[in-house]
């Protein structure tokens, strides 16, 4: 009915081949919103209010009963000095050892697998990818429990390390933390009083400095483990995408493999990186399903994540408030990191100083 | 030239050393389910058990409830995974290409909830679950996974890297924006879609925490939730590697089916449309 019109792009809104849209468009975005709003908007409102009342895991949280508490479970956890706020710091020590050390590490090495398995002469290059592919389609649960025979006293990792006369930790049963063992290697087993006698969230600095536990290790390797292969076709995906004619451009000009690919491929992975880098903090600072499998906390609350405390805090303990404080706290934390990610590599327009390095120079070539 | 051919020698064995490394486990843990449970802690490393025994299998199959916890897994999976596809993608296709009001919140809506951790809508999950009266049924497990924003950013993308000059052609001929969207771009977003199916495929195969609370019932448990009792100790005492690894293989295996159908499509998924 609209076919006679034959000046498409312009026109007012309701008007040519862009009638109907509108309504179209809501149609179609209708499921989407509804179970959104449903499923994860109304649920964070609610969260919200409980994290600010009294809620004992009775009733509704929205019946007269509850009282609005204001920022008590928040100072419980934040400020309180008791163990709420303790099992929090620790909770916070642990993940921020895990998203430092498995954010870089899984997208260096998925950037540097997506490179090896992307040259176009590669033989069985298909059987590579699999390969780096497949423990990326396991469940959580089960690479959980298959890391837990891996890691065991008498495991694989143990087995392999035998070769080399290293007797391998109980790792899934050891504590102590990776720096602290680092350095007491080097005869330094008690940290200076201005770590020790110094708290922050009820953790001393000398703590926060151990490193991720032994056994929180194995989950960080597990972690790299699985997603490299992910984002390693995220990867390969944008690098089928970066032109070859910059890149045959440069080699006429005699540039190598590494500054074709430092000045040319990776500038244009820019939002590929970005993708990675969120996902995995966004991904690394919720770590749950593994806990809840493996080690459920232990030992000695090394393996202990906000997400696992705030489930156990509300579910187990029935510290409903307090649960959905440490949640929320953790959300921040979470658009905190994605927004400072996002600010780090924005779109920039091109400084005065890198164009400089473009501009054609009188005396050379 | 020799310079050449052992860089590619480097390469190669390079690639050997990484694919051993991604695969061994998955060959330990095939041999390690048919081992005893005395050889899984003596001899960890080896791919050949000594004595085979099926013994880890006949427990979980004529022993324990694993069985209804695969069908459960089965029953979720394909209902998340048919509903996803179709809601994801005419969400994705609406805000790529239908111009209306208040599309950039939408999509701006979609984007902040995928920052929403789903830890934090554990707690209150469960509460909105019960007070529609859902709680603890197939509902329960299936609705809430009916959509995912990364899913919606994924067909999003997508359609926007298809020229414009595909509908233009079924626009001028009459075509609504629904028989465009299913007769001519659909067929086009094969591989995106594949992408998706995968994705919701795999998530909800693997999902564990939602299942957590939104169910209580024996017979509503999936395999995640049983399998990952079984690695507290539930079904075994001690250790009992043999079995553990069994149920997480088995557990494995349908992903690992739909990975290798779909593997040359996965890997390929920037090809096709229009180029140039």
């Amino acid at each position: 009915m609209t076919a006679t019109v034959t000046t498409p792009r312009v026109g007012s809104r309701n008007s040519g081949i862009r009638r109907g849209e509108a309504a179209a468009g809501w149609v179609f975005v209708l499921p989407v919103i509804l179970i959104l709003g449903l499923f994860l908007l109304i649920p964070v409102l609610m969260a919200l209010w409980v994290s600010f009342s009294d809620w004992s895991g009775r009733g509704s949280p929205l019946s007269g009963t509850v009282n609005f508490v204001g920022l008590e479970n928040y100072a419980a956890v934040t400020t309180g000095g008791g163990l709420a706020e303790r099992d929090f710091g620790i909770s916070l020590r642990n993940i921020a050892w895990y998203v430092l050390l498995v954010v870089p590490l899984q997208t260096a090495l998925s950037l540097f697998l997506a490179v090896l398995v992307n040259r176009a002469v590669l033989r069985g290059r298909g059987f590579f990818r699999t390969a780096f592919y497949f423990p990326s389609v396991t469940s959580s649960v089960a690479i959980t429990i298959l890391w837990l025979f891996l890691f065991s006293q008498t495991g694989v990792v143990n087995a392999v390390l035998a070769w080399i006369g290293i007797s391998g930790p109980n790792w899934f049963q050891e504590p102590s933390g990776i720096v602290h063992n680092a350095l007491a290697g080097v005869g330094i087993t008690t940290g200076p009083e201005a770590l020790t006698q110094t708290d922050v969230l009820g953790v001393s600095l000398w703590e926060w400095l151990a490193g991720p536990s032994v056994a929180l290790s194995a989950f960080i390797l597990m972690a790299v483990f699985t997603t490299s292969g992910t984002f390693m076709l995220l990867f390969i995906a944008a690098l089928q995408n970066v032109g070859v004619e910059l890149g045959e451009a440069s080699m006429m000009d005699g540039a190598n493999g590494w500054q074709r690919f430092w000045h040319i491929t990776l500038p244009q992975l820019r939002p590929t990186i970005f993708t990675v880098v969120t996902l995995g903090l966004i991904g690394g600072w919720q770590v749950f399903d593994q806990i809840y499998t493996g080690t459920e906390g232990g030992p000695a609350k090394t393996t202990v994540t906000p997400a696992y405390l705030s489930y156990e805090a509300a579910f187990t303990r029935q510290e409903w408030g307090e649960g959905s404080a440490i949640a929320f706290l953790l959300f921040l934390i979470i658009i905190f990191f994605t927004l400072i990610q996002r600010w780090a590599l924005r779109e920039r327009g091109v400084s005065k100083r890198r164009a400089a390095r473009y501009e054609v120079k009188g005396g050379r070539s | 030239m020799s310079r050449r051919l052992s860089g590619q020698i480097f390469l190669y064995a390079l690639l050997v050393i990484l694919a051993i490394i991604y695969i061994f486990p998955f060959l330990v843990q095939v041999a390690t389910s048919f081992k005893t449970d005395s050889e899984a802690a003596s001899n960890a490393l080896s791919l050949f058990p000594q004595t085979v025994t099926f013994a880890a299998y006949e427990t979980l199959f004529s022993r324990s409830d694993f069985p209804l916890w695969f069908a459960n897994s089965t029953i979720v999976t394909i209902a998340v995974t048919l509903g996803r596809v179709f809601f994801v993608s005419l969400a994705g296709y609406a805000l790529a290409r239908l111009h209306f009001r208040g599309r950039g919140a939408i999509f701006a809506l979609v984007v902040g909830v995928m920052a929403v951790p789903a830890v934090v809508l554990l707690i209150p999950k469960f509460l909105v679950l019960n007070q529609i009266g859902i709680y603890d049924t197939y509902a329960a497990m299936i609705l809430p996974l009916l959509v995912d924003a990364a899913g919606v950013f994924i067909m999003k993308n997508f359609f926007e890297s298809i020229p414009v000059s595909v509908e233009e052609q079924a626009r001028i001929d009459g075509a609504g924006a629904f028989r465009v969207f299913w007769s001519v771009v659909l067929p086009m977003a094969r591989p995106a879609l594949i992408t998706i199916i995968i994705l919701s495929f795999q998530g909800s195969w693997n999902e564990l925490s939602h299942f957590i609370v939104a169910t209580q019932s024996p017979e509503l448990t999936t395999l995640t939730k049983g399998v990952a009792s079984l690695a507290s100790g539930q079904l075994s005492q001690g250790t009992q590697y043999p079995i553990k690894l069994a149920a997480a293989l088995i557990m494995t295996i349908p992903v690992a089916v739909m990975f290798f159908v779909f593997q040359k499509r996965i890997m390929n998924t920037t090809e096709g449309a229009v180029k140039g």
